[in-house]
């Protein structure tokens, strides 16, 4: 299970600690997982990504720009406020699942 | 007892006729709108219409077949507590923090406003204060906290004649703190007390002292803050608050740790070893789960919190009742906040339909927290965290490396906290 940030220790021990546990039935299609994930996006970034004021729309925006977005804040390579703390609390997979659930949805006017 | 209660029950369920006509004059009977049609697939009562709440009925019906979704809400209208510090230091109105329940309303959420008086989860019904009975399939208890008065003497008192306010729920006590606060002469002592954690909102005290004091800097310039922390530091962005005390607050904000509030006389707050006479005295109380939570028994961890199963949110002490936001004995690091409410709910929301539907749950839910905190009118704190589901402990685990605090406070996460206001709102009130 890639991660997308450093501290190499503590993310393989993490893996390990997740290789041994029922956390990774989640790579079994769960069809409901990428919405579930998405959702903990809503408080900020509105309903299914419909955004108001200041935080960024994600409804309809292509995922390779959001996965693309949320690795440089992981990464360091995209100064922010809090996404890069925010962004390294999620697997390269969730955020995929994410991205692509997000995608699919409806921007709203 | 048992005996009793079955006759109780009995007796209850003649009435349930009459109580449903009557709940059918309040517009309860046949579903609203919303695009599910067929067959419900089961009954949800929810109780409490607080970020919790509101968040897990507009899921339900968001996310769900056709569930039938009532919340009952003792007030008519939502009132925000986080924001309502910018209320207290007179920059925005009450009207700010409120909203209505038309958008749930509207998306076939059966809204009543009334207040749960007991929990029968056995015949799988909560009773209200008008009498009526609402039947469920499955109850979501979202009650927030209610206060521990009695660990401090003379507590219960104070609050009831109206002097000393708690304004740790918002409404009334806000708008009536701000008036204290711009009836009090210049050179006056505003108090405020802190609880040992756990308490709802850890940065929420020290964000206020800001307000306060930042009201005072422009209109009361001799008037002081005093903060009496019964905790032995600052439980929440410690360095940043302490660098806004500094940076525009001194002379103004006294910052005492480990200064736990033993009695109260008046305005005076009675500490281990010495007085303090305050003119307005703000006193946020020892708090627990909620009223309706101890009613029902739950309040099985500490005898002040609802232990749950962090995949349903289900009460351990009662499965089938799922318990959702600060009256949760939290995971590790995870705060009581209006932001996490949201988040055990759509746990809550997406476990319940699958749990009608006779499916597994979601074995690996992430929750996670962002909370904004005014240092000045206009600069802004954060305070974030991620909270990935260990299924070895069972428990939510913060992920390693990840969340934080701001590196400023800025005016930028000031704009953002307010538009954190705006989407979070309209989130849980489909607004």
């Amino acid at each position: 299970m890639p991660r997308l940030s450093g501290a190499a220790p503590a993310a393989l021990a993490l893996c390990l600690l997740l290789a041994a546990s029922p956390w990774v039935q989640a790579q079994t299609p769960d069809p409901n997982l990428a919405r579930n994930l998405a959702a903990t996006c809503a408080n900020c970034h509105g309903t299914n990504g419909n955004a108001r004021g200041e935080m960024k729309p994600l409804a309809g925006r292509p995922a390779a720009a959001t996965i693309a977005l949320m690795t440089q804040y992981s990464n360091g390579g995209l100064p922010a406020t809090i996404m890069h703390q925010i962004a390294k609390g999620y697997t390269e997979q969730q955020i995929k699942l994410i991205a692509d659930f997000l995608a699919a949805q409806p921007p709203k006017k | 007892m048992n005996h009793a209660v079955n006759q109780e029950l009995s007796r209850r369920h003649v009435l349930w006729v009459g109580g449903g006509a009557a709940l059918a004059g309040l517009g309860l009977a046949g579903c609203a709108s919303g695009p599910q049609t067929g067959p419900s697939i089961g009954r949800v009562v929810i109780v409490g219409g607080g970020f919790g709440g509101s968040t897990a009925a507009r899921y339900l019906r968001l996310w769900g077949g056709n569930i039938d979704v009532t919340l009952v809400e003792r007030n008519a209208r939502f009132i925000s507590c986080p924001m309502s510090n910018l209320v207290v230091g007179g920059y925005r109105q009450t009207d700010y923090l409120t909203r209505g329940y038309e958008g749930l309303r509207a998306v076939g959420v059966k809204v009543v406003q009334g207040e749960v008086t007991a929990v029968d989860a056995v015949a799988k019904k909560v009773r209200l204060a008008s009498g009526a009975e609402l039947p469920y399939d499955r109850l979501i208890l979202s009650p927030g906290v209610d206060f521990m008065n009695d660990q401090v003497v003379g507590l219960a008192a104070a609050f009831d004649s109206g002097r000393v306010l708690h304004s740790w729920k918002a409404g009334p006590q806000t708008t009536a703190l701000r008036r204290q606060l711009e009836a009090m002469p210049d050179g006056g002592v505003y108090a405020i007390t802190i609880p040992k954690a756990p308490y709802r909102c850890p940065p929420g005290p020290y964000e206020r002292a800001c307000m306060v004091a930042s009201y005072f800097k422009t209109s009361k310039p001799r008037a002081k803050v005093l903060v009496l922390d019964a905790n032995p530091e600052i439980t929440s962005k410690k360095g940043l608050f302490e660098k806004a005390f500094k940076d525009h607050y001194t002379g103004i904000i006294e910052y005492r740790a480990n200064s736990e509030l033993k009695e109260v006389v008046g305005t005076t707050a009675k500490l281990e070893f010495d007085d303090v006479k305050a003119d307005v005295l703000n006193v946020v109380p020892p708090q627990r789960g909620g009223d309706i939570a101890r009613q029902a028994g739950l309040l099985n961890m500490n005898n002040r919190w609802v232990g749950v199963n962090w995949l349903t949110m289900e009460s351990t002490a009662s499965p089938g009742i799922h318990v959702l936001g600060d009256a949760t004995f939290s995971a590790p690091a995870m705060p009581k906040s209006g932001h996490m409410a949201n988040q055990h709910a759509k746990v809550a929301a997406a476990a319940i339909i699958q749990l009608l539907k006779g499916e597994a749950v979601n074995a690996a839910p992430v929750v996670m927290n962002t909370c904004y905190s005014f240092v000045t009118a206009a600069d802004v704190i954060h305070v974030a965290s991620v909270h990935q589901y260990d299924a070895v402990d069972k428990t939510f685990k913060t992920v390693p490396g990840s969340g934080g605090v701001s590196a400023v406070a800025s005016a930028v996460e000031g704009r953002y906290a307010l538009s954190w206001a705006d989407n979070i709102w309209a989130d849980m009130l489909a607004a």
